[in-house]
């Protein structure tokens, strides 16, 4: 199994992408893999754009960061975000990203202009994931969903996984676990139908 | 057992094991996190490390000094432009020395992700004439902690380590080691050391001065330094600190055919640098920050172009390194997949929603309409964010502090209205002493302390200002008639205005206190600021 995995979070300081992060994290330490995972704090984190890159590798991980056109996947929180790390996905790389828009600059595009350039990329998977975290009852599980849309692209186990978010949110009680592996589900099960 | 941890809280770990007493510091990104660390560590609380924020930077080094002087190893901890605060200690507690163990630890922030300069710490290292240690990655943070505690006790100087966002802010499997214990109380062997006077301090700075050489010759032989052999002499590298991921990432596996210096400690090691240059056509040089060794390495004139790197144009002068500009410089092709989209727009950072700053700035330029005088002079942290729009409501925003002592001199100049915006943290780090200056002179000015109960940019962290303001303000002989305290929300628009208003009116200084705690502080902490209500100006 290929192993090597670039992965680019995006999203608007405070939307929560260092949670996706921290479950990859898990899932990789789990799978006796090599991690490494950049952050942003400070300035961008009141409202401005944020990114993480996470890197898990059986081989020795060296920067920090992951080089232009190498990222395999771009997991984002919104769609604006989303297209900004474009630069760094690799030929045929995977776009997954929640359609909801975080609309805190005055002259925000045209939400149709943001889909049409998504979908002119071949393996995008676009979807309402707060709508779909906010039926099963928990609208903080978007994240969740989304990090399911993208699990069967990335080369960890299914079972990695729910342990990682079981150990998460252990401290939160079982039932935002249950309701988190719920969302984290569900967002499989939908980007099973997209990509097949 | 491997833990993941950013290279901050690796670093922080280092400390812990090194055995330290107490690390002191104020917070500031992108090196925030090694305090908290130890804050939040259970072994650094069972073992009584002293790990509250200090008031500045400044405070924090001489606080550590006290405890290396008591014989204890000590750690400070500061972004970048924080060491030019406490430059006056650091500068002189190399030519004193060390008693206990002390290390500095500096983060810089090339490309200026959260600061207003990429002033590269290695300079004030080199300045004070000190030992420099520049971790490459996670686990070098730790170990490099580690040893930096035994280099400064073997050497009786302070050592730096410097560290960049990147590494600070990045997450790796850590394997920890020992712990070392913490020394007792045992104070200086010579009566002098720390009795800076010229008598004393002449025989302290020809210490330093001798010690040049043993320095030299300990960096030479430092396992943080290495030199890979390589087959391809056209080109030899020296890559410091987190440059050399950046380069070996450029690399399937690591495979590299050129020689590589991987330089982590200073001063410059001399051998390895001559068997490079002797042996090679080219010198690469890949540093992050400013051209700190290609300068060093260079000739002056730059008619000798056998060393390239950001001095020659090869690396971009300016901005952080990555792996793309480094893949660039060795010629490279970058294959990317598509540019950036057009339809893609900045979203710069911006003041929470519910953030009492907001309605502060709505005040300050309804006043704006009034008068076509007014400056605001602001200062370092969130509400610096009035600079951009929607706000636009600041004019000027240098460091910390800058605010009521820009106003005084451009009120002195004949400005008028001349505002200052300074958060309650960042009047207690720099803000009090020119309130002083201004207060001797009665100045026209009106100083307006934007008091969010928190050091808010930085993650909320306790103000030293919390509860203390109008007693401050009232000590340092401000005219009680003239301090005023507003609450800024919409509701009080109106009313705050005419506040200011009169204020402004007033000739001489007068100070406001924008009282609305920030969004982001914990439920606890804005408990706790209830127990301030009952400070009143009366
Ligand atoms: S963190 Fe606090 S002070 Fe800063 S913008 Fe948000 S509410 Fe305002």
């Amino acid at each position: 199994m290929r192993t090597k995995t670039n992965i680019i979070l995006a999203g608007v300081g405070g939307q929560g992408i260092l949670t996706i992060a921290a479950i990859l994290d898990t899932a990789a330490l789990d799978n006796n893999l090599n991690v490494k995972q950049s952050e942003v704090h400070g300035m961008s984190q009141r409202g401005g754009a944020v990114q993480s890159h996470v890197r898990i590798s059986d081989k020795p991980i060296y920067s920090d960061l992951i080089p232009q056109g190498k990222a395999d996947m771009i997991i984002s929180v919104e769609p604006m975000e989303l297209l900004r790390y474009l630069p760094f996905l690799k030929k045929d790389g995977y776009l997954i990203t929640d359609s909801n828009p975080f609309e805190n600059i005055s002259n925000y595009p045209e939400l149709e202009t943001l889909y049409n350039e998504i979908k002119s990329h071949k393996n995008h998977i676009l979807i309402n994931a707060m709508k779909i975290a906010k039926d099963l009852g928990n609208s903080k599980a978007t994240n969740m969903v989304l990090l399911g849309a993208a699990s069967s692209l990335i080369p960890l186990s299914d079972e990695s996984f729910q342990k990682a978010i079981a150990t998460l949110f252990e401290r939160k009680g079982e039932r935002i676990v249950a309701k988190n592996l719920e969302a984290y589900l569900k967002g499989k099960e939908i980007a099973a139908e997209i990509v097949s | 057992m491997k833990k993941l941890l950013l290279g901050n809280e690796a670093l922080a770990q280092g400390a812990i094991d090194a055995g330290i007493s107490g690390v002191y510091a104020y917070p500031g990104t992108p090196s925030t996190e090694i305090t908290e660390y130890i804050q939040k560590s259970k072994i650094a609380q069972e073992s009584n490390i002293h790990s509250s924020w200090s008031v500045n930077e400044k405070t924090a080094m001489e606080a550590a000094l006290g405890m290396s002087y008591a014989g204890k190893k000590s750690m400070v901890v500061m972004k970048h432009v924080g060491l030019n605060v406490a430059a006056d200690v650091f500068m002189n507690m190399s030519v004193s020395g060390i008693n206990g163990g002390l290390v500095v630890v500096v983060a810089d922030d090339p490309s200026m992700h959260s600061s207003q300069n990429e002033q590269d710490s290695r300079y004030y290292g080199k300045f004070a004439m000190i030992p420099i240690l520049e971790p490459s990655n996670q686990q070098e943070c730790y170990e490099i902690t580690k040893y930096a505690f035994e280099l400064s006790e073997e050497l009786g100087l302070p050592v730096l380590i410097r560290m960049v966002t990147r590494l600070s802010h990045s997450r790796a499997g850590v394997i920890t080691g020992e712990k070392v214990a913490q020394n007792n109380i045992h104070l200086p062997k010579l009566s002098t050391q720390f009795q800076l006077i010229p008598m004393h301090a002449r025989g302290r700075y020809q210490n330093l001065v001798d010690l040049q050489p043993d320095m030299l010759k300990i960096s030479e032989n430092s396992d943080f330094n290495t030199f890979h052999q390589g087959t391809n002499k056209t080109i030899g590298i020296i890559a410091s600190g987190i440059a050399y991921n950046y380069l070996m990432e450029n690399f399937e596996d690591g495979e590299c055919p050129y020689p590589i210096l991987k330089i982590s400690q200073y001063p410059l090691p001399k051998n390895p640098i001559k068997q490079l240059f002797d042996t090679c056509e080219k010198i690469l040089v890949l540093e992050d920050g400013y051209p700190f060794i290609e300068e060093a390495i260079s000739d002056f004139l730059g008619e000798n172009r056998k060393i390239i790197g950001r001095l020659s144009g090869d690396i971009p002068r300016v901005g952080e390194l990555n792996p793309d500009n480094i893949a660039n410089a060795l010629g490279f092709d970058i294959v990317l997949n598509g540019d950036l989209p057009k339809v893609v727009l900045g979203r710069p950072p911006q003041l929470c929603v519910g953030c009492g700053h907001n309605d502060l700035f709505d005040a300050i330029n309804v006043l704006k309409k009034e008068t076509e005088n007014q400056q605001v002079f602001g200062d370092i942290g969130c509400s610096a964010l009035g600079v951009l729009s929607p706000y636009k409501s600041i004019n000027t925003l240098i460091e910390m502090g800058a605010s009521i002592t820009m106003a005084k001199g451009a009120s002195d100049a004949g400005i008028h209205p001349a505002i200052a915006v300074i958060g309650d943290s960042t009047f207690t780090h720099s803000g009090m002493t020119g309130l002083l200056d201004a207060i001797i002179e009665n100045t026209p000015i009106t100083v307006i302390i934007s008091d969010n109960s928190a050091i808010a940019m930085t993650g909320a962290q306790d103000s030293a200002a919390s509860g203390r303001l109008i007693s401050i303000c009232k000590g340092l002989g401000l005219d009680e008639d003239h301090l005023k305290v507003i609450t800024p929300l919409h509701k009080n628009l109106q009313e705050n205005i005419d506040i200011i208003r009169e204020e402004i009116n007033h000739k001489g200084v007068s100070v406001i206190i924008a009282q609305r705690p920030c969004v982001q502080l914990p439920k606890e902490k804005k408990d706790k600021l209830k127990e301030y209500k009952n400070v009143s100006i009366n």
